[in-house]
């Protein structure tokens, strides 16, 4: 890695492939500042040892009892707990701001692992609408489906559903990777700012509608394209970071990534400067 | 915020009253100003089963106006009198509570219109369900106090829908509960998740078209709505379908009939509802935890997509 504290201010965030896409329009960049470092560390972290392992049965515990729970054997130096019948209970695993190796054997509810930074997690199940909503960092693997709202404004890491996702995937998010083993739904990648989303199979209608940035690749049919959505060219450096990030996914590694098509935003509904309805008649 | 719920046995019967009871109990923080059942009984399918109130709950929080009881013991007659004078023969008679009855009758006709016409036509009296198979029962409440009141744990039968009601744009009583028959249809019913923005508009040319509303809840709309459609001769799918593009808003919606159930999403997806499909046993609701409440063990379930229209025969 670039030694932060000489390169130039400009080129920081590529530096640290904080993102590749070539940021254009009006874009403005927070670049990550090395003397702030100490603002990036959680407190209350806890140093686990992922060869320390328990299990955990949530049958008969609400929510916030089996967090409390998580939280309380990572305390103890547990490095990988494995959840037992967690039943489509909702919130569980929430704000995990640790290194954990976290394997759940059943599917969740809502919310599912929201705001977590850090952790790997491993769900043998399915997981209800928001799941790994604000995610930082770490790595989420669904083995079956996926309802609405996945991956809502996450911020980084890799999200991985290996079956069909619902509507909005990917809303609002602002960075990390999103990949799709089956289908997803209607306004998948809504108004997404940065970060990749990948569908192996195909996608509903207003794909990308309203998208800032960021790029979505779709190996199945498009329902529709959303306001602002376009095609773009598939290059080759496309299809290696496709192909290395499927096989690191554990999914679709024999997929024929040169036939998938890319969408980024056509960035012509950035138009602020327009004037208000009431201000044109007042030009008038 | 509402919820909803929905299972259809295909092949047998099970206690479908406490498996609904399960689920919509599961799904009581969407909403427990009242809960509703609409439950499809083993019968022999000879006569009638119409539930009907005289009455609203006036207890705690309801939005209904207080009335003395014995105004309730006067409609009741008034129904008697009427129902004789139309040759319908009361065979059975169970009043549950001063303001809700059942009746079984034997009553020999195909057009349920004139029949409920005349019914609704006595002041404070609503159907709530008409049908040889279908019986709605609605109160104000969580699901398990109204399944306690009415006793419905011990109901056998095919399928069942119900909801869990947050009231939002109109009020906590048992005529803006859930679910609405779809009147004069002999055994349909419906249960909706959502909000109708096209409501008046609709309202307006079904009511020129002489189908009746009894509420101003925008779901009862989705009844009447298909309603019309079948009684111009669409099948359920085809007037679910058509509801995908006459209905404008946001919803997620079940109806039942006297052997089939049906699911539809709106085209944005914007209300929730989780599947579960086997070749027994169709189960779904607004959330994983009421399917979680009669299969509790590890199961596939899935999220139908936008613009969905599914259905399933016993």
């Amino acid at each position: 890695m670039a030694n932060l504290k000489t390169v130039s201010k400009k080129s920081k965030a590529q530096s640290m492939g904080m993102h590749t896409e070539v940021l254009t329009g009006r874009t403005q960049q927070k670049f990550f500042n090395p003397d702030e470092a100490e603002n990036f560390y959680y407190f209350g972290t806890y140093d686990v040892d992922f060869n320390k392992r328990t299990e955990l049965d949530v049958k008969d515990m609400t929510a916030p009892e089996a967090n409390k729970e998580i939280d309380n054997l990572m305390s103890q130096g547990y490095g990988t707990i494995v959840i037992k019948n967690p039943q489509g209970k909702h919130s569980l695993g929430v704000g995990i701001l640790n290194k954990l190796n976290l394997i759940f054997e059943g599917s969740l509810g809502y919310f599912g692992m929201g705001s977590c930074d850090g952790p790997i997690v491993r769900i043998n199940g399915r997981v209800g609408w928001s799941c790994a909503e604000n995610l930082m960092a770490g790595k989420v693997v669904i083995e079956k489906n996926a309802g609405s709202c996945f991956g809502a404004a996450i911020r980084g890491g890799d999200l991985i559903c290996k079956g069909s996702v619902g509507a909005r995937t990917g809303i609002d998010m602002k960075g990390g990777t999103i990949i799709i083993g089956g289908d997803a739904g209607a306004f998948t990648g809504f108004m997404m700012q940065r970060g990749r989303i990948i569908i192996l199979g195909d996608v509903g209608i207003n794909l990308g509608d309203s998208m800032y940035d960021g790029t979505i690749f779709v190996g199945g049919e498009i329902g529709s394209y959303g306001s602002d959505a376009v095609d773009a060219e598939l290059t080759s450096s496309d299809q290696d970071w496709l192909k290395r990030k499927l096989k690191v996914a554990e999914i679709g590694e024999n997929f024929d990534v040169s036939k998938m098509k890319k969408i980024v935003a056509g960035k012509k509904l950035w138009n602020y400067d327009n004037l208000e309805p009431t201000e044109k008649k007042g030009a008038i | 915020m509402c919820g909803i719920a929905g299972l259809i046995h295909r092949g047998k019967s099970s206690n479908v009253g406490s498996e609904l009871q399960g689920m919509l109990q599961a799904l009581k923080h969407r909403g427990e100003d009242s809960t509703g059942y609409a439950l499809y009984g083993d019968t022999d399918g000879k006569n009638f089963i119409m539930r009907f109130k005289v009455g609203e709950n006036v207890g705690e929080g309801s939005s209904s106006i207080m009335e003395d009881v014995s105004v309730y013991d006067e409609r009741k007659k008034i129904v008697d009198q009427t129902l004789a004078e139309m040759g319908a023969k009361v065979v059975k008679e169970e009043r549950t509570l001063p303001y809700s009855l059942r009746y079984e009758i034997d009553y020999n006709t195909k057009d349920l219109l004139e029949f409920s016409q005349r019914i609704e036509s006595i002041p404070g009296v609503e159907i709530l369900s008409m049908g040889k198979s279908l019986e709605v029962i609605k109160d104000l409440g969580n699901a398990k106090m109204v399944c306690d009141r009415y006793s419905l744990d011990k109901v056998v039968g095919t399928h069942a829908i119900g909801h869990a009601r947050m009231a939002t744009e109109s009020g906590v009583d048992i005529k803006s509960a859930h679910p609405f028959w779809g009147y004069p249809f002999s055994d349909v019913s419906v249960v909706h998740n959502g909000q109708l923005t096209n409501y008046w508009n609709n309202r307006r040319v079904l009511e020129n078209k002489g189908m009746r509303f009894m509420s101003e809840c925008d779901s009862e709309l989705i009844a009447v709505y298909i309603a019309e459609k079948m009684r111009d001769g669409a099948t359920l799918e085809e007037g679910m379908k058509a509801s995908l593009t006459g209905l404008d808003g946001v919803f997620t919606y079940f109806v039942a009939t006297k052997d089939s159930l049906g699911m539809a999403k709106d085209t944005m997806a914007a209300k929730p509802l989780v599947l579960y499909e086997s070749d027994d046993l169709v189960a779904m609701g607004s959330e994983e935890i009421a399917i979680r409440s009669v299969l509790p063990q590890e199961i596939d379930t899935y999220d139908p997509f936008d613009g969905e229209v599914k259905v399933w025969q016993i």
